[in-house]
């Protein structure tokens, strides 16, 4: 095969074409604007707005007037609000708290099965997981009704005399959140105990370590990390939750997701509802660096 | 974790958990064949509520729109985000660290603020709700789910088979069609999926974002099952949550069919 | 067609340093490859082979300096306007593609049409005994095999100038033996220039026409494999290439063939061929390889060299280690040095004039064409 030589074209006579071989930093620019202009047409832009919102007065009407004030903060710092904003903090631990008391065993059962039985057992998590919450929702409001499943159930036993009021009360917001939440929590917890290598127990185990000293020694730091990735998953959009209140809570339980929607679409008070979103919105930012702090983003437990 | 089988209260419990898991899901399904109305008791099995579904205008409208605003949605966030997970993936450029947390914006916040930031700007603008500020709500959240999907299966990309095409005379433009996108393209498909399912499932934003007669497919069900019980929701439920369950055993059997020939 | 396939004219790459400052990657290299010759770069980890050679095949572009490729200058121009292809470290396979479309790849790019780049890559696969694989994917190959796809997905397009990135490196012993072979043969059957970039200098040495072997950035040396093994022309070279002895001492005298060097400790006189410019007393270092020494006892049975030549000396054996063709032996040369002697085993084992005790008082003797004297440096 004899040796030919290809010969060597010009270099293309568009200089914006050579710029942007030529600089890397011109690519990575050119290829990541797409996102940048619209984001901040779809974010930073609206959540200016809310920024301004929140120190706008309300009209009359249920219209906005462009006057400064600093009222709609002040009305925020009233024991009713407050007492709303804290109810909904404790409610996310809870929820937090439950599906780790709960989500655990599970997790640590699935890392523990062989392999080959392991994707069915994470499929069998994960249907739910993808199933709309709404649906979940209601499959629990039929069951929690005061005609529904459980009390049906409980009274033809005879194990209870009357029916128990368990829907529209804050502990069927509490089972309702836990269980839409636990699948986020499963999940981490799963890939982070799925990590640890056998080799490490067993040194534990050979160093005179019993069963139970292992685990809480070696297992559950280990698993932390999944913890900690579970618990942002968890904790911050269950700060912001108004649906499950909504459909399980009643009119008792209101949480600061609930009272936000219900500013902007029945009272029809914009600014103090964007007043409430920028204080769910520091809240949420203060929690986040919090937990990023201890432990990264942990984005491929994510995945 | 060690190859031994977990104890067997672990296991007992595991079952419990499961069951704890899908019971819910079981009674909406078992109660959607039940011909009492008001789904207390049950009294006799009947497919009325499956026919009153398939006839039900509203249900078919929601399902209409839902599918479309989700195929869109899909189609815009998966192209913009997978060229911002490039970008981000394999460039330095002036406002890197800026962009990044922007991206990740959307993943942190609630999305009751974010919902009612889109209101209030889509108001601002002087544009009226419906199907199209549904979609453009929906491509500005799901394009970091997909930018993050993308990055995370980037990070092993071999950059020397892009070297590879150009060396052998493909241009910058040729790589990327027939050598690059073809490789990411397990992970594109991947952040594909999760924005589909992202934007056929959103509720909240949705709920900020829609005007009158545009309503999505969570819309109508949060309504029936607010307003109007009937066990036709069940039937709902009970259909989607069969599709859900096939769409995800199709897409196991797919994922297990591509790994078992790994040789080298 | 020029003077040279490839040439690189005060060439200079600087690239930021992570950690503040720059990293000068390659000092102002200058060579000229010529047209069929098998030319390897030689050295260390981060010398700058591979930058090098990824300046040639237009990966990047040099901070200052210019690279010639058959004559032209290549200034900015992208790799895929190059008339150069290469064959990467890590095979780089389209994993997506079959072994027939990433071969034919190429020549798509160049829009030759069906029927010859058929014909072509058929011809490819058959030069690099893969006839029949065209329909397989690259994970279902052997990794000497993907390696050969790699080397015809670059031949086929009939470059000017083949670059090798240490393609071998991932292959075992064995196979990197037999693909050395292969591809001398076939550099020489298809007769284009190959560039080869190896940090194993064995390798080197047994392919190529020439090396340029570099440190640190720099080019220290440019020739033969001989010249290179023979002559280097610093420690350094000297040192990678093959083992040696170094010794230390200060210039005695200056004749006009010969150098000679008082050795520092032992005070023992070596004649050598000086690789330099030297002046009387300065502080040089004595390259002596192994298997240019001859260990002798006092009859003259061994080699017939007589006690009276120059660089004479009596020795202790310290140890000696049986490698079976060879005998490595250490000996304690005086002065606290010692030296490392290979002989080969011509005498059969079984014979007691074969081995060396430990212990054992001889002489050991060097031709002066065999000491080499080197400049010290930093």
């Amino acid at each position: 095969m004899a040796a030919e030589t290809s010969s060597v074209s010009p270099a293309p006579r568009f200089s914006l074409i050579r710029q942007l071989r030529e600089s890397p930093h011109a690519q990575g620019l050119a290829l990541i604007s797409p996102t940048l202009i619209y984001l901040l047409f779809t974010l930073v832009l609206p959540l200016l707005l809310v920024v301004v919102l929140s120190f706008m007065t309300r009209g009359p009407y249920g219209n906005i007037i462009y006057r400064v004030n600093l009222g709609n903060y002040t009305r925020l710092m009233d024991t009713l609000y407050l007492r709303i904003l804290g109810y909904s903090l404790l409610t996310a631990a809870l929820t937090t708290i439950g599906t780790i008391l709960i989500g655990y065993p599970l997790a640590y059962y699935i890392a523990r099965t062989p392999p080959r039985q392991r994707s069915v057992y994470l499929f069998l998590i994960l249907v739910p997981f993808w199933t709309n919450f709404i649906i979940r929702i209601y499959a629990w409001i039929m069951i929690l009704r005061t005609e529904g499943l459980l009390n049906s159930f409980l009274l033809k036993i005879g194990f209870i005399q009357a029916p128990l009021d368990i829907l529209y009360t804050p502990t069927a917001v509490l089972i309702g959140m836990v269980y839409e939440f636990l699948p986020f929590m499963v999940l981490p917890l799963y890939t982070s105990l799925e990590k640890i290598e056998p080799a490490q127990l067993e040194a534990a185990a050979d160093l005179g370590a019993r069963p139970f000293m292992a685990f809480l020694r070696v297992t559950l730091p280990l698993s932390l990390p999944g913890m900690i990735a579970g618990s942002i998953l968890v904790f911050i959009p269950a700060m912001g939750m108004f649906v499950v209140p909504d459909l399980m809570g009643g009119a008792k339980t209101i949480l600061v997701g609930n009272l936000i929607r219900n500013q902007f679409l029945t009272a029809r008070d914009w600014p103090f509802g964007a007043a409430a979103s920028m204080l769910l919105l520091i809240l949420t930012l203060i929690f986040t660096l919090f937990y990023t702090r201890r432990a990264g983003f942990g984005e491929e437990l994510l995945v | 974790m060690s190859e031994k089988k977990p104890a067997i209260w672990l296991r007992i419990y595991a079952l419990l958990a499961y069951a704890y898991i899908y019971f819910p899901i079981l009674i909406l399904i078992i109660f959607s064949f039940n011909t009492q109305k008001i789904n207390v008791r049950w009294e006799g099995f009947t497919l009325q509520w499956y026919k009153v579904l398939f006839n039900d205008q509203n249900v078919i409208l929601a399902t209409r729109n839902t599918l479309i605003i989700a195929f869109t949605s899909t189609i815009i966030s998966t192209v913009i985000g997978t060229l911002a997970a490039l970008a981000l993936q394999r460039y330095r450029f002036p406002g890197y660290g800026a962009a990044e947390s922007l991206l990740y914006v959307p993943v942190i916040i609630p999305e009751v603020v974010m919902g009612i930031s889109l209101l209030a700007f889509f108001a601002s603008i002087g544009l009226t709700l419906g199907l199209g500020t549904i979609t453009l709500s929906h491509i500005a959240f799901n394009i970091p789910f997909v930018t993050l999907v993308v990055r995370a299966r980037l990070h092993g990309f071999d950059k020397s088979i892009e070297e590879a095409a150009m060396d052998l005379g493909a241009n910058e433009l040729t790589t990327f069609w027939r050598v690059t996108l073809p490789t990411i393209m397990p992970g594109v498909l991947s952040g594909a999926l999760l924005a589909f399912t992202l934007s056929l499932d959103d509720y909240v934003i949705t709920y900020f974002t829609a005007g009158p007669g545009s309503t999505t497919l969570p819309l109508r069900i949060f309504s029936m099952v607010r307003f109007a019980v009937t066990p036709e929701v069940n039937a709902l439920s009970t259909l989607w949550v069969l599709t859900v369950f096939i769409v995800l055993l199709i897409g196991q059997i797919a994922q297990r069919s591509q790994s078992p020939q790994q040789t080298r | 067609m020029s003077q040279f396939a490839v040439e690189l004219r005060d060439v200079v790459k600087r690239f930021p340093n992570p950690g503040g400052g720059e990293i000068i990657a390659v000092n102002h290299a200058t060579l000229q490859i010529n047209h069929g010759e098998f030319f390897s770069l030689l050295g260390p980890s981060g010398c700058g082979k591979t930058t090098s050679l990824r300046m040639v095949a237009g990966f990047e572009w040099p901070t200052s300096g210019e690279i010639f490729i058959d004559g032209k200058p290549m200034g900015r121009t992208p790799p895929f306007l190059r008339p150069v292809n290469t064959v990467f470290q890590s095979y780089a396979l389209f994993q997506h593609m079959t072994i027939f479309q990433n071969v034919a790849f190429g020549l798509e790019m160049e829009g030759v049409s069906r029927e010859e780049t058929r014909r072509r890559v058929e011809a490819a696969l058959e030069m690099v005994q893969l006839t029949g694989m065209g329909s397989r994917k690259p994970r279902q190959l052997s990794g000497g095999q993907q390696q050969r796809v790699a080397l015809a997905r670059a031949l086929v397009k009939r470059p000017a100038v083949l670059l090798l990135d240490e393609p071998l490196g991932a292959l075992d012993l064995k196979l990197r033996k037999e693909m050395q072979l292969e591809l001398k043969a076939l550099q020489e059957q298809v007769g284009i220039t190959f560039i080869y970039v190896t940090h194993d200098q064995e390798e080197a040495l047994t392919m190529s026409d020439r090396i340029a072997v570099m440190n640190k950035g720099n080019v220290l040396q440019i020739g033969a494999p001989v010249e290179i093994y023979e002559r280097p022309n610093c420690r350094f070279v000297a040192d990678f290439i093959g083992e040696t002895n170094f010794l230390f001492g200060k210039v005695k005298a200056i004749d006009p063939d010969f150098v000679t060097v008082s050795l520092h400790g032992s005070e023992r006189e070596l004649v050598g061929i000086p690789l330099g410019k030297f002046y009387s007393g300065q502080e040089v270092v004595v390259s002596v390889r192994p298997e240019k020494m001859r260990i002798f006892d006092d009859t003259p049975l061994k080699i017939g060299v007589t006690p009276n030549q120059p660089n004479c000396f009596p020795i202790r054996i310290i140890n000696t280690m049986y490698i079976g063709s060879d005998t490595r032996i250490v000996i304690d040369f005086g002065g606290g040095t010692q030296l490392k002697v290979w002989e080969q085993n011509h005498l059969s084992t079984l014979d007691a004039l074969a081995y060396y005790a430990p212990g054992q008082e001889l002489w050991v003797t060097m031709r002066p064409e065999n000491v080499l004297i080197l400049p010290q440096e930093e």
